[in-house]
């Protein structure tokens, strides 16, 4: 942190990340070669269907695998950091005070025989060494401020005597009690109500903005990601497919696969058309990953150089891994974007 | 908290009501036998029957027999034994149960501290090879019979070493009254106790590390590794209290079986006279009075401990709190 090298280096810095499996009989690569940077107070997200690696990549930079069948390679640098390297005692020292983790199914994720408050001011106290009323005063202010109601209440609550939003909310709080600068969230939306969704993504955003926190938003959601992500990954089969500023991934994608994903929800703006299309096909199961571009038998701009492992093309922060040349990339994507131009042109 | 003890305490009480009736009307309703004719026992005289229907109210209508029966039981006290003229059946009862319950209790504690000591450092080792020790020692104590093993101690520690400084503190065989001071009580204990304990703590141990190993599953063991927590505090605090609810069932069940007479072999190995013996004595002499009040009391025993087990979910698990 003195050292001035250090002072212009993203907050999160993963570069050629891979999270392996050992089952009894192979070795099952979840993610393969994912890099990518967080800076300060910045929003990256990670999308994908499920299966993708996403979850096992963030899993994977926390070491929150299990460590005794999965294997960790890369590097993760966090704060000038290598968290891969550092022993496990000192990552339990970043884990919930640094890099906050809020997960999927906010139903199962709270210890169901302790109080909110409790489990709260736990977290608090294993990090900071405060007075018990100190930590429960903090306790409630963090509650508050995720908004929920009558917070000095809600401490004395059991997980199951809140809804799935105040769950959330609940342990939006927890991540936050000890001001991590880093908060990974695992699909935080997905298991919520709609309304309570929207709810939750401002409450994510208004701390970013209040907290200069930085965020890891693992989604698979491109809704999500247009309203609250700078940057984007785009995973598939374990490999990140596409990164990019996350207003170029909507306004100039350029793998076949984010063009599905975007086929695959209703715009925003303009006309609905009358069907969503989907990708055909369903993602390849680890264990058997097709040669080449593991996205090509479900292309349907594939040719024959697809069979062999796609190269990286880049300009600047957006980088995808395909065959398709810049130039016939415009028309292909019509095809998929605009079906009905497309088939006029 | 007293909203699920008080409708819970009612409806123990309402069973062992039933069971009270369900064990009347099987030994003073079967079709096709004469309850006289049992309860006097093997050869008896006219005379005998005579006095037993008379005693029991035989003549009268069934729920009178009934209150009659419960009236000697409970509130007089005097139910008599005919097998064995004369003698008084509560009072026996009142001999045998507080050595089978000192009996039962300390094995109780040996087994449930050692199985949640083997369950635990099972659970938090999973995989290893001392996992793997301590299961395969726990499914030998699983597999020992009581009757063997306990022999075996006797053996060891009455006979073959008792002259060695391991047992020569071992007292002979029986039991000696707590009233008699606690050291001998204790001395004549700790062997059965520990005989009775080694194969519950076998199954104890392996059913808590199984619950443990699947809770770790669970998404709060996550949450709890990303806050930071250290390994001990996960098992302590958030993964041992939702793995126990197997445990504690499993207890109230065989808590209130043992203190009813499933304690037999262990009793009989070591000289105990309680209740299992006193069962098995008068099962071998047709005895039926004092079968009667043995199998009402330890269907009360297995009634009340699981009674006991759901107040203690309570305490384990807030879910239940508010959903009683």
């Amino acid at each position: 942190m003195n050292a001035t090298s250090e002072a212009r280096a993203p907050l999160l810095e993963v570069t050629g990340l891979a999270v392996s499996f050992a089952t009894e009989s192979a070795l099952i690569s979840a993610v393969t070669d994912v890099s990518f940077k967080v800076g300060d107070g910045e929003i990256v997200s990670i999308v994908g269907e499920s299966g993708s690696g996403k979850t096992a990549a963030l899993l994977g930079i926390l070491r929150l695998t299990d460590r005794r069948n999965t294997k960790i390679e890369g590097s993760v640098t966090f704060r000038g950091r290598r968290l891969l390297d550092l022993p496990e005692r000192e990552m339990r020292r970043i884990r919930g005070r640094e890099i906050g983790f809020i997960s999927q199914n906010p139903m199962t994720a709270l210890t169901p025989v302790h109080t909110i408050g409790w489990q709260i001011e736990e977290q608090i106290r294993v990090h900071l060494n405060l007075a018990h009323a100190v930590a429960r005063r903090r306790a409630t202010e963090l509650l508050d401020e995720v908004g929920l109601p009558n917070p000095a209440k809600a401490l004395d609550l059991y997980p199951h005597q809140l809804s799935g939003g105040m769950r959330q909310r609940a342990v939006i709080a927890m991540a936050l009690s000890c001001n991590p600068s880093l908060l990974v969230a695992d699909e935080p939306t997905t298991a919520l109500d709609v309304t309570v969704q929207a709810q939750v993504l401002e409450l994510l955003r208004r701390l970013r903005l209040n907290f200069g926190l930085s965020i890891i938003l693992v989604t698979h959601d491109l809704g999500v990601v247009d309203e609250m992500a700078d940057r984007v990954l785009v995973m598939y089969a374990g490999r990140v497919v596409e990164r990019a500023p996350a207003d170029l991934i909507f306004e100039d994608p350029w793998h076949p696969y984010t063009w599905g994903l975007l086929a695959s929800i209703p715009p925003l703006h303009g006309e609905r058309p009358a069907r969503l299309a989907a990708i055909p096909g369903t993602p390849p199961v680890p264990t058997d990953l097709p040669k080449g571009c593991h996205f090509a038998p479900r292309c349907r701009f594939r040719f024959a150089p697809c069979a062999e492992t796609p190269p990286r093309q880049e300009d600047g922060e957006h980088a995808a891994l395909c065959f398709i040349d810049p130039s016939g990339r415009p028309r292909l994507r019509a095809q998929v974007l605009n079906p009905s131009s497309g088939q006029a042109a | 908290m007293i909203a699920v003890i008080v409708p819970r305490i009612a409806q123990m009480l309402f069973v062992m009501f039933g069971i009270s009736v369900v064990v009347f009307l099987i030994f003073f309703a079967t079709p096709g036998a004469d309850p006289s004719a049992r309860i006097a026992g093997r050869n008896a005289t006219p005379e005998t029957l005579e006095a037993v229907r008379k005693d029991f109210g035989l003549d009268r209508p069934l729920p009178v027999q009934y209150a009659l029966l419960m009236k000697r039981l409970f509130v007089t006290a005097d139910l008599t034994s005919f097998a064995n003229r004369g003698q008084r059946v509560i009072p026996q009862i009142m001999d045998a149960a507080p050595i089978t319950l000192a009996l039962v209790l300390g094995a109780a504690v040996l087994w449930v501290v050692g199985a949640l000591v083997l369950g635990v450092v099972a659970a938090a080792s999973r995989d290893t090879i001392l996992d793997k020790g301590l299961m395969a020692l726990a499914l030998i104590g699983v597999s020992m019979p009581v009757f063997w093993f306990g022999e075996v101690m006797n053996l060891l520690s009455q006979s073959r070493l008792h002259d060695t400084i391991l047992f020569s503190w071992v007292p002979s065989l029986g039991y000696k009254p707590l009233s008699d001071g606690f050291a001998p009580w204790f001395k004549t204990l700790i062997i059965p106790w520990f005989t009775l304990a080694v194969l519950y703590i076998g199954i104890y141990a392996r059913v808590l590390r199984a619950n443990l190993v699947e809770t770790y599953h669970e998404d709060f063991i996550r949450t709890a590794r990303a806050k930071g927590l250290g390994p001990l505090r996960i098992m302590l605090r958030h993964a041992l209290r939702p793995s126990l609810i197997p445990f504690v069932t499993m207890f109230g069940l065989d808590f209130g079986a043992l203190v009813g007479g499933a304690a037999l072999l262990t009793e009989v190995v070591f000289g105990l006279n309680g209740i299992g013996r006193l069962t098995y004595v008068a099962l071998q002499s047709l005895d039926l009075p004092v079968i009667l009040a043995t199998v009402m009391y330890a269907s009360f025993f297995v009634v009340a401990a699981n009674a006991l087990v759901d107040i203690a979910y309570v305490g384990l698990d807030p879910r239940v709190r508010s959903g009683g």
